[in-house]
């Protein structure tokens, strides 16, 4: 990561005519040219088709990858690098990657969904394999020698009597235009050298020593520091703000107000955050008591306006047999990342320069232009890497906010990190969401009628327009956010995983879109398929009690797709569910499902202890098995899947966002509570099912949905008490069980 | 403005800051070291968890007027004379217990507080130990188990069994 003020002038792709750097030169693609006609193309080469946005060779040889997508500590970098390194046949310790930046990189759109291994890696492997295909037809050409007799050493080829030549030397003085083919050279089965195989994250050792690793380390020259100050709640009017005692403070450059946003920048940081406190005890609000507090989430979600759409209609409804009903529940709830968010921004001679951790530089760029009144091209996005964010966070925010403080003090960078309570109060919330099942059994146990509604607010209110930044509905001319719309299907938002993976002959799945709620909503990892899931699947087991019927067993029933069924077993077979002996106080849960019914399929078996007493439901261990597609990085996807258990443990025990009718009161860890090193389980296993030739599948939001249900389902095998309104905290389960 | 000398990393840092500037900002911004991190500026998540002699403190909380003439040590300072930062570090490598990273300096701060206080700790003292500090991407197994890794590399160690 650099730290150093880029060039004046930043235009798209300057690269190309400058720094000496040779590149495998097929020309600057035209964007329009691209996407007209590049539909069928695998992954993202979809939306950016020519090599050389994802793959060059420098004068010096060495080999950069570029990717649209950004490291959000889900290893991506690692991954893509081991990718590109396998089609190149390079070391990947030789290879450069570089990420999102609205100068350089491809326009990858969001980093999200658990699409990058999809859209970028997919893109990557396909761009390199062409790209070193190019250079061996070459090689050949240049040596004389068919090209089956070359070989290579990284980034040379090499004749049997040992003359070489480097990619460099190949690419130097050529000019021609290459668009991807989208086909892959065949290569021999076990040529894996560095795919399937775990290589060491690229950049822990950086963040283990303290090296610049976050945006929040980057120091530019004269970097100045800026704080907002928010209003109580997102209703408050400002009647009034003394500024002049706060504009005396030491170190305060400039106080920045347009209509309720407020904010200061100062010479040294925590001058800025004195200045910030002052500020806000100097403005006078009136706080409307609007919230709907004291309400449960059933209630609040239902009494919401909703649209409704039916997203699978099969069969016939009214089966005859054994009906059961039940509704779920999930709170508000927090992405809550351990770095506040953080940005800064620079205007300098009418061009801002923006270092963020948004999850896309791109349509961050866009929503900052509008914001600004400035053209696209007046503003450059570069990420750098932030704290975990798990969806939309403050991100892009904190971004619009270092612009507005930017462009009231132009000339010097300007650094503006949120304090734990901007993130807490203010971050876009993962919605609540209700979910109702009705099914009915025949006399064999199996299911033949199917109904489920899913009541949600937005998952996806993430920019590409200006009204979507906090601040710009903040300013005197307030941006007005525009209309939320849902995903579409198959990948859904509300109604993300709403339709099982199980046969079922008569069903309707209906999702009732909110747009409009008491608090902005977005993307929370997973989106709507954390609650779904966690309905689906406790409804199953339900179902599975009443059928009398091993929950295992009952789920396999309803399968078809062989690569479910093998996922399913492997988590049951690991975690020894048939021999399973029951403790007293403790049980066992199973959940599966298949991300979006089309990327990573992930079941969960555990085993929980419930203390009644005390409410405490700890998870002893857990099992899960992941059929992800072609294993690129085993140990990254451990790592998800891992974490994804875990965060989900945290989220289905503890969290939810606590508010009055006036204001949120999860304003730090002791008013949102996560789960912390007393309450992981002992252990949690990963069984991964590589699937070497099939596509990659993301796994970052594989694990959250079933992990949840796998804890209703075995606190209810613990106690007897069936949690179906989340979260599953000591409080509600003493009321539960008593 | 006042002026302060710090014992950091084992060197004196004559610094000119407000008297009430927590540590934490000193350390990053006027000395410009990188490991220690803003998390809630609370004392609730260990982001900015340093040492101090041999106790670990969250530097968020601070005032660098309070430090005096102890001891600081940040992730850059290369650890301990018995513990040093390279086996803390590897042992973080060899399990991959990072996911974004941001807790994960905190982390090695305050184990490293750990073992100059306990040659060999058992797993639920080192649980225990560990709870103060917030990790949000659930990472939390592979941490307890860099740490064991540690732990036994340390107790290995001859120099250890003094």
């Amino acid at each position: 990561m650099t730290a150093t003020v880029p060039p004046k002038r930043p235009g798209r792709r300057r690269f190309m005519a400058g720094g000496g750097a040779l590149t495998l030169s097929f020309a600057l693609p035209l964007r329009a040219a691209g996407a007209a006609d590049a539909g069928a193309l695998p992954g993202s080469l979809a939306r950016e088709p020519w090599l050389d946005a994802w793959i060059r060779v420098g004068a010096d040889n060495r080999v950069t990858v570029f990717t649209g997508k950004v490291e959000l500590g889900q290893g991506i970098k690692t991954a893509l690098l081991q990718v590109a390194a396998h089609e190149l046949q390079i070391d990947p310790g030789r290879l450069v990657l570089e990420t999102a930046d609205t100068a350089r990189s491809p326009d990858e759109g969001y980093t999200a969904g658990s699409h990058s291994m999809q859209d970028s890696a997919t893109a990557i492997r396909h761009a390199a394999a062409q790209v070193r295909a190019l250079l061996l037809d070459k090689a050949a050409t240049r040596l004389q020698v068919p090209a089956a007799t070359l070989a290579q050493d990284n980034s040379v080829f090499r004749t049997p009597d040992g003359r070489r030549v480097s990619f460099s030397e190949l690419v130097a003085g050529s000019e021609q235009h290459v668009r991807a083919t989208g086909a892959l050279p065949p290569r021999s089965a076990n040529a894996r050298r560095y795919i399937g195989v775990t290589l060491p994250r690229v950049d822990i050792p950086g963040k283990l020593k303290g090296h610049v690793a976050y945006v929040q380390d980057l120091r530019l020259p004269a970097m100045m520091h800026g704080r907002v100050v928010r209003p109580p709640s997102p209703g408050a009017r400002l009647l009034g703000v003394d500024k002049a005692a706060v504009a005396r403070l030491p170190g305060v450059l400039e106080i920045v107000q347009d209509g309720r946003f407020l904010a200061v920048i100062a010479d040294e940081e925590y001058r800025a955050v004195k200045a910030a406190r002052a500020l806000a005890r100097a403005a006078r609000w009136d706080v409307p008591a609007v919230l709907p507090a004291g309400r449960d989430v059933a209630a609040l979600v239902r009494s919401l306006p909703s649209q409704s759409q039916v997203v699978l209609a099969q069969g016939k409804p009214g089966a005859p047999g054994k009906m059961h009903r039940a509704s779920y529940t999930r709170p508000f709830q927090l992405h809550a990342s351990i770095g506040p968010s953080c940005a800064i921004a620079l205007l300098d001679e009418g061009r801002y320069t923006v270092w963020t951790h948004s999850q896309g530089v791109f349509p961050l760029r866009a929503a900052l232009a509008e914001l600004l009144g400035a053209p696209e091209e007046a503003v450059r996005c570069i990420h750098a890497e932030g704290s975990g964010c798990y969806g939309h966070n403050g991100a892009d925010d904190v971004a619009a906010d270092a612009v507005l403080m930017a462009r009231a003090f132009p000339g010097l960078p300007i650094r503006v990190q949120w304090m734990r309570e901007d993130e807490h109060a203010w971050e876009p919330f993962g919605p609540a969401m209700a979910a109702d099942v009705q099914a009915t059994l025949d006399v064999t146990g199996a299911i033949v009628d199917w109904q489920y509604e899913v009541w949600s607010q937005p998952h996806n209110t993430r920019p590409g327009k200006a009204g979507n930044l906090l601040a710009a509905t903040l300013l005197a001319k307030p941006f007005i956010p525009p209309a939320p719309k849902p995903i579409p299907q198959p990948q859904g938002s509300g109604d993300r995983n709403a339709i099982p993976y199980y046969v079922l002959p008569n069903a309707r799945v209906t999702h009732r879109f909110q747009p409009a709620g008491p608090f902005r909503t977005s993307a929370l990892r997973s989106l709507g398929a954390y609650c779904n899931v966690f309905a689906i699947e406790s409804f199953m087991d339900e179902l599975a009690r009443l059928a009398k019927a091993d929950p295992v067993a009952f789920r396999l029933r309803h399968l078809v797709d062989p690569r479910a069924i093998e996922v399913v077993k492997l988590a049951a077979a690991r975690f020894g569910w048939d021999g399973y002996k029951r403790s007293a106080r403790r049980g066992r849960g199973f959940a599966f499902a298949r991300y979006k019914n089309l990327a990573a399929y992930c079941a969960v078996a555990l085993e929980v202890e419930v203390a009644l007493d005390t409410g405490v439901v700890r998870i002893v261990r857990a099992d899960a098995a992941v059929d992800c597609g072609e294993v690129v990085s085993p140990d990254g996807v451990r790592n998800q899947i891992e974490g994804g258990i875990v965060q989900s443990a945290s989220w289905t025990l503890l969290e939810q966002v606590r508010f009055d009718a006036g204001q949120v009161l999860s304003q730090d860890w002791a008013g949102y509570p996560i789960l912390r090193f007393n309450g992981v389980p002992e252990r949690v296993s990963v069984h991964l099912l590589d699937r070497p030739g099939q596509p990659f599948l993301g796994t970052g939001e594989a694990a959250q949905g079933p992990a949840a249900a796998a804890i209703a389902n075995a606190v209810m095998d613990a106690c007897g008490a069936r949690v179906r309104d989340l979260p599953l905290d000591r409080a509600r389960l003493r009321r539960l069980a008593t | 403005m006042s002026k302060f000398t710090l014992q950091v990393n084992g060197k004196p840092h004559t610094v000119d800051v407000d008297a009430d500037t927590p540590l934490l900002y000193v350390l990053r911004n006027d000395l410009k070291l990188n490991g220690a991190k803003f998390g809630c500026g609370l004392g609730q998540c260990g982001s900015c968890t340093v040492m101090l002699d041999k106790q670990p403190v969250m530097s968020c909380l601070l005032p660098v007027s309070m430090v005096g003439t102890r001891a600081v040590r940040t992730v850059e300072s290369g650890g301990t004379r018995w513990v040093p930062a390279v086996v803390l570090q590897q042992a973080f490598v060899d399990e991959q217990a990072a996911q974004c990273g941001y807790c994960i300096a905190g982390m090695i701060m305050r184990a490293t507080a750990l073992f100059e206080q306990e040659a060999s700790p058992t797993d639920a003292q080192i649980k225990a130990w560990m709870q103060p500090n917030l990790c949000r991407c659930g990472t939390h197994l592979r941490i307890l188990r860099a740490v064991r890794r540690a732990a036994d590399v340390l107790k290995a160690q001859p120099i250890r069994n003094y």
